[in-house]
């Protein structure tokens, strides 16, 4: 007898990739936090006119946007050659390469690496792929410390908080709360302490720098991987990444599959892109590249962990895997009207904000994640400032379908949106019951005073509650047309 | 010029003042325009929350109505993108090939307003009357889906009386976007509480937009809080003159 084990299907992603709660509660909550809201506001505001000025500069900006989405496109149609290149490479330099279907694969690894080496603290590079996987609580588990070494990142490390920014993790907090965390957390800091933007990075540098040196082994993530040459490449503006590459015996590096580029020469096109994009700079202070294990410079011992967690899946829809080309700038979270107001948690995944909407829910399927499709008003900003030109407002509205054809398939009956979508095509569909049914809106008319309705029943609720709506007038234009132009037809 | 008015929906059955002034405003520059009695929605609203396949009869009804014309206008930024970006996708994803060649042809030739008078009809000054002080919201789908830029803008400064003042942050959304006023209403009005204060901050008493649909938006929450402060469609300034203001 044999058994059925049916097709193969690519992993799903698991990790920090959910929320507990759909988006509109969780934004319901982060609305009402007028402190956050502030420090948002402020924060994305700055950061969107440098942004503005620096991409103003270069008068071929929308040539290199077209060149980024046209390599990562290529990356993707080949991305099985290009990842054995990069393993080949990796490998000839001296370095170990490892596979890894899912987070869990992806952390068992790892603590098995780190555990191998006998240290018990592990410093880390900002890593964002570390924080889908959950490394730090993995590690953790097994009594290994993971030290996060990015200025922001420790921020977030010793408040116990999340990151809700790509570039900025603790974007969130302004410096009078960073103060109370560096004084409340860190043992070691000056009681005098202010909170001079100067003087709590110094209170961190002072922390970071003991461990830097103590440090056996680092970990790190990578902004690209170069298939031809097994180079890998991190940008940063601290340095504290190139301590934690540079330092350590050991350095163990995870990277999603999507982040390989084919040649060289494309890093070119890149590192003008995503400077200028995330921090608004025109080159980044710090990129470090690292090609395997060099003898007696740098860490001896290098391992690469290529980590898929539910990115083959979001491949196989070729306009879906349009948000594989991310490259993490952050641009799209500081030009969202959404992302402004709602916070980086509200979304419930490492991944934010509009990318974060179209990138999540592909990762983990969208049922999954039901409600990050829904949350943006299709206003278009993100696409425009999207450096490899990620069509994500149409990506929402797909993956909008492909929820709305999942709960169809499950349901016998639709459900209520579907049953009103349904009702409302069949009378839009023809022009009698068309009129026929603005005929039967006419009654609305009743509830208003002075043309305008204050309150409606569920759903229309929730248009109401802050706003009032229109009444409808007593002559439609068709009404109105017909009357005033006779002699057409 | 025999040009085809596609109405919207919206403006059909909530705002109808939009198309009297659309209409208005085009046969007072000797234009013949003309109504198919059989349009009714471009299905945009089904498209957006999910529900494409619904939309394939609404595409075909809406290229069946405007293929008899060689211009069509549209007083709404967002149903032109619609046609222009979504309908031969709808007909394609249903594998109606010729449908979406059809939707392809049609859509070439439908404009947004702003559109249709400075590329096609080639008039800034259409010889308007609008003595209020006015701001201007420029609507996220002309903006980013339809590229208007300054039309609008253009159209407005050459109306005689009217004090144009700028908008700050104009390009922001004013959190409408369809159904997501409904599914996000926090987020979609903490979107347009910063909207309004930015238009009560100009003092202006009207705010002016091409989309009825944002207009819908702020215009209801302007007159939720009592500010005092008219929304007014940009066919509906443009239409005004002094002997019919």
């Amino acid at each position: 007898m044999t058994t059925f084990l049916g097709m193969p299907t690519a992993p799903q992603g698991v990790g920090h990739l959910r929320g507990s709660e759909p988006f509109p509660v969780a934004a319901r909550r982060a609305l009402a936090d007028s402190q956050q809201r502030r420090n948002l506001s402020r924060a994305t505001a700055t950061i969107r006119a440098k942004r503005a000025a620096a991409v103003a500069e270069l008068p071929d900006w929308e040539e290199l946007r077209e060149a980024g989405r046209a390599i990562k496109a290529e990356t993707m149609r080949n991305l099985d050659s290009h990842l054995i290149r990069l393993e080949e490479q990796v490998t000839a330099h001296g370095g170990t390469v490892h596979w890894a279907r899912d987070a869990n694969e992806a952390n068992e690894i790892i603590t098995g690496l780190v555990q191998g080496t006998g240290a018990t603290t592990a410093v880390k590079v900002k890593s964002l792929v570390t924080d889908e996987i959950g490394l730090n609580e993995a590690l953790a588990s097994v009594g290994i410390t993971a030290q996060e070494t990015d200025l922001a990142e420790l921020i977030v490390q010793l408040g116990r908080d999340w990151p809700s920014h790509f570039l900025v993790p603790a974007i969130h907090r302004n410096r009078a709360e960073i103060r109370e965390i560096f004084l409340r957390e860190m043992g070691d800091v000056d009681p005098e302490l202010t909170d001079d933007p100067p003087a709590l990075a110094e209170a961190a540098r002072l922390h970071l720098r003991r461990m830097f040196l103590s440090a056996r082994v680092g970990i790190s993530g990578v902004n690209f991987a170069i298939a031809e040459t097994g180079a890998l490449c991190v940008v940063e503006s601290e340095g504290n990444g190139r301590m934690c590459l540079t330092l350590p015996q050991t350095l163990i590096t995870v990277m999603g599959i999507e982040k390989v580029i084919p040649a060289w020469r494309d890093l070119g096109v890149f590192l003008q892109l995503l400077p200028r994009s995330s921090t608004a700079e025109r080159m980044n202070p710090y990129t470090s590249m690292w090609t395997g294990v060099t003898p007696g410079d740098g860490p001896q011992e290098f391992h690469l962990v290529l980590l898929d967690n539910g990115r083959t899946a979001a491949l196989a829809d070729e306009t879906g895997r349009q948000a594989l080309y991310c490259i993490r700038c952050s641009a799209c979270l500081n030009v969202c009207p959404v992302y402004e107001r709602a916070g980086g948690h509200a979304y419930g995944s490492v991944y934010p904000g509009p990318i974060g909407a179209v990138l999540s829910p592909q990762l983990t399927g969208v049922a999954d994640n039901p409600s990050l499709p829904f949350a943006s008003s299709l206003c278009g900003a993100c696409y425009d400032a999207c450096p490899v030109k990620i069509d994500i407002p149409s990506l929402l509205v797909l993956l909008r379908a492909r929820y709305a054809d999942q709960t169809r398939q499950e349901r016998r009956l639709p459900g209520g949106e579907a049953a009103v979508m349904a009702a409302a095509a069949w009378v839009m569909a023809n022009p009698r019951r068309y009129s026929a049914a603005q005929r039967a809106a006419r009654p609305a008319r009743a509830l208003s005073r002075g043309g305008r309705i204050r309150a409606l029943p569920p759903p229309l609720s929730a248009w109401t509650g802050a706003r009032d709506a229109p009444a409808p007038p007593a002559q439609t234009f068709r009404d109105w047309w017909r009357t005033s132009h006779r002699d057409q037809p | 010029m025999r040009i085809a008015l596609f109405v919207t929906c919206l403006a059909d059955t909530l705002f109808p003042d939009v198309g009297k002034a659309t209409t208005v405003l085009l046969e007072r520059l000797g234009h013949r325009v003309e109504f198919p009695l059989t349009q009714t929605c471009c299905g945009q609203m089904h498209v957006n929350t999910g529900y494409q396949s619904d939309a394939v009869p609404l595409v075909r009804r809406h290229v069946e109505s405007f293929e008899p014309y060689e211009v069509i206008v549209a007083p709404s930024g967002s149903c032109v993108a619609s046609v222009r970006h979504q309908h031969a996708m709808v007909a394609r994803a249903a594998g109606d090939d010729a449908l979406a060649r059809r939707a392809e042809a049609v859509a070439a030739r439908t404009f947004e307003l702003s559109q249709l008078l400075i590329d096609v009809l080639g008039v800034e000054d259409v010889g308007a009357w609008y003595p209020h002080r006015v701001t201007y919201h420029p609507t996220c789908h002309s903006l980013r889906l339809l590229r208007v830029g300054d039309r609008p803008l253009r159209l407005l400064r050459q109306v005689k009386g009217l004090d144009l003042v700028e908008l700050p942050d104009a390009e922001t959304c004013c959190g409408f976007g369809g159904t997501f006023a409904l599914k996000n209403a926090d987020v979609s009005t903490a979107m347009l509480a910063d909207k309004m204060r930015n238009i009560t901050g100009t003092r202006a008493e009207v705010c002016a937009a091409g989309d009825s649909s944002c207009l819908m938006h702020i215009g209801g929450g302007l007159s939720r809080l009592r500010t005092g402060v008219r929304t007014v469609h940009l066919a509906q300034i443009l239409a005004s003159t002094r002997a019919a203001p």
